[in-house]
């Protein structure tokens, strides 16, 4: 009976993160303490945009969910990545308005829009790409006491039944569950999809909703931040001198 | 051609003048370009083929007449966005932002422009969704830089029109379903007049052995006695200034599209030359090597800003001509002397299709011609700044 409503009207939610372009110079500011995002371009998260928003959307179009809405938490310079995910065909979106980088406090933001609003069906990216945490779609489905189906290639939906495909090393399982539930995605489960430009003027009046954060702890935030030293120089030693390769590895690498 | 790793470049900031929908757009065409153009277009060029599947999603990305009204099917964007579609469009190749610039400027422009409003919703909606391809006829055998000399003309036959001549060098005439011609009348005005295939009397013959534009088809429009009701001539529009006025546009588009050309190159080039190892070190890292590269980003940033600004005056309606021709003229001389001197960095292999360069570098021998020499656009600057015309 909890879940009545569902057998009406699928409503499938899907967080996105605001992420730098796989391609950005990363450097920091403030003494190391700050992303620079100088010159940066913004981009969805690309596991929650061709994965998660796209499987989403097709979902929609085969007419097996009713309605897509995009979640994001973060302040407003992320709207025009909102956008992005509008342009391509969700239909609304919900901002709740917080900077952070504790991931259940995002988890729980998302988790209490999603129980006050009815939504069966979370799909969100294995991963983002920034920090690679794989944490808040786990931490969603504690929340909400839903399954979490973690990285699924593939998914399909009748009625309430999930039938998804989970890659594991060298073969293939296949998983079967009931919504509601939380469905991290992977590569594999939809193809990348470009907006037109219908999509893009179709998103400068879509919903996009601002919520202020509901009161939550946050344990959690990032003291500074560093790159990779990056890889040194490779040595090339040929077949004669097998000798000198030890000797290098033993007294320069140090690993014999 | 090789992946297309290609990343914009932006050493001025450029990018803080423009708004989130030209970024939005910006991207959702490079995509489109990477993921429809790249893997195909160097086969396309190598076989002189226009790969007739570009036409469906250039009409999805919005190329197809962007800043005509949407009452009238085109997406009602202002003229930066329009630059940006061409740049991302020729980034990719010349002839298919050609293609697009024909059907856009060339074609839908006076339409809505010099069109009746029974024109405008018979032709505009359509060639917005790409069920229909247009051409521009205006330059002839013996008429190129001067136009007001055309032979082609029409006379009147009571609720006709009779029309007779031949105009060269046209994009996307082997093509088109319709085609814009210009040609005087029994006064010896030049008008303007939609011309369908399948009039009698109207062929378009292919123009074969290009060694440029490959891409992209090219043709003559061909007319003998051929029979056009006077329904298809343009009301609004008498002389020269008509397809002048197509051109301005076409020419604007066009300073925005070479930037992207030279942006490949300049990308690839630069690329490559941190990968390129000679003498135990990168070719980068010499300096004749960066000199070159050096002096590329310098010229496209200077054409960036140029082109932003002129976009500016463009959307406020005060660009004037001899400004567009100013930015046509450098821009395109700025991307051909680019895709020279990378082809120069890229060694050998700049001459393959595994890269761009070579392509690019012969496209835009033509773009330096078509649409106004690039010695026609240093008179129209000489005449705008001395009072006196030196054209004859």
């Amino acid at each position: 009976m909890l879940y009545l409503h569902s057998f009406e009207i699928m409503k499938i939610l899907v967080p996105i993160s605001n992420v730098p372009d796989t391609t950005s110079k990363i450097s920091f500011t403030d003494n190391d303490t700050r992303f620079n995002g100088q010159g940066i371009t913004w981009i969805v998260n690309p596991y929650d945009e061709w994965y998660a928003l796209v499987r989403a959307l097709e979902l929609k179009e085969s007419g097996k969910a009713d309605k897509v809405t995009i979640i994001h938490v973060g302040l407003s310079d992320s709207e025009p990545t909102i956008r992005k995910g509008l342009a391509l065909g969700a239909d609304d979106a919900v901002r709740i308005n917080a900077e952070s980088s504790d991931s259940l406090y995002v988890a729980y933001q998302i988790a209490d829009y999603a129980k006050n609003n009815s939504y069966e069906l979370i799909l969100t990216g294995k991963e983002s790409i920034q920090y690679n945490g794989s944490a808040v779609g786990s931490m969603i489905a504690a929340l909400l006491d839903y399954p979490f189906l973690s990285q699924a290639s593939f998914l399909d939906l009748n009625g309430t039944t999930l039938t998804l495909h989970v890659e594991t090393e060298g073969g293939i399982k296949v998983v079967e569950g009931q919504a509601p539930a939380v469905v991290s995605c992977a590569k594999g489960m939809a193809e990348q999809r470009i907006p037109n430009m219908r999509g893009i003027m179709a998103a400068r009046t879509k919903p996009l909703q601002t919520l202020d954060p509901k009161p939550f702890r946050q344990n959690v935030k990032v003291r500074n931040f560093g790159l990779n030293p990056g890889r040194s120089e490779c040595k090339l030693f040929t077949e004669d001198q097998l000798d000198k390769l030890v000797e290098a590895l033993h007294k320069e690498a140090k690993v014999i | 051609m090789g992946a297309d790793n290609f990343q914009y470049h932006d050493y001025y900031l450029v990018d803080e003048l423009l708004t989130e929908e030209h970024k939005q757009i910006r991207e959702m065409v490079r995509a489109w370009v990477k993921k429809e153009v790249s893997p195909i277009v160097e086969e396309a060029c190598q076989k002189a083929e226009f790969p007739r599947q570009w036409i469906k999603g250039l009409a999805e990305i919005g190329a197809f007449g962007p800043y005509i009204p949407q009452e009238y099917g085109g997406a009602g964007l202002d003229q930066i966005s329009y630059g940006i579609i061409m740049q991302e469009l020729e980034r990719g190749d010349s002839g298919l932002r050609s293609t697009a610039s024909v059907q856009s400027s060339l074609v839908m422009y006076p339409i809505y422009t010099f069109g009746s409003e029974e024109q405008k919703r018979k032709y505009l909606p359509r060639l917005a969704k790409g069920e229909i391809i247009g051409c521009f006829g205006l330059t002839e055998p013996d008429y190129g830089s001067n136009p007001a000399g055309m032979i082609t003309r029409f006379t009147d036959k009571g609720d006709h029109v009779v029309l007779n001549g031949a105009k060269m060098w046209i994009s996307n005439a082997p093509i088109a379903d319709i085609a814009v011609v210009w040609a005087k009348d029994d006064h010896g005005e030049i008008r303007g007049l939609i011309v369908e295939r399948g009039m009698e009397g109207f062929t378009t013959p292919e123009t074969h052995g290009k060694w440029s534009l490959r891409a992209s088809a090219t043709g003559e429009l061909v007319f003998d006695n051929v029979k056009v009701p006077k329904e298809n001539i343009f009301p609004n529009i008498k002389g020269l200034k008509g397809p002048l006025s197509c051109l301005n546009s076409a020419r604007y588009g066009i300073a925005w599209g070479a930037i992207g050309a030279a942006l490949d190159c300049y990308d690839s080039a630069l690329r490559y030359s941190k990968e390129r190892i000679q003498f135990g070190k990168p070719i980068a890292a010499f300096q004749l090597t960066q000199k070159k590269l050096a002096e590329m980003i310098t010229e496209i940033t200077k054409a960036q800003v140029l082109t932003w600004r002129l976009g500016v005056l463009k959307n406020e309606n005060r660009a004037t001509p001899a400004q567009i021709s100013m930015a046509k003229r450098n821009n395109v001389h700025m991307a051909l002397t680019i895709a020279r001197e990378a082809r120069q960095i890229h060694g050998g292999m700049g001459i393959t299709g595994e890269y761009p360069i070579m392509r690019h570098m012969m496209n835009l021998e033509s773009v330096i011609t078509y649409e106004g020499t690039h010695d026609i656009h240093l008179l129209i600057t000489g005449l705008d700044i001395t009072g006196i015309n030196a054209f004859s």
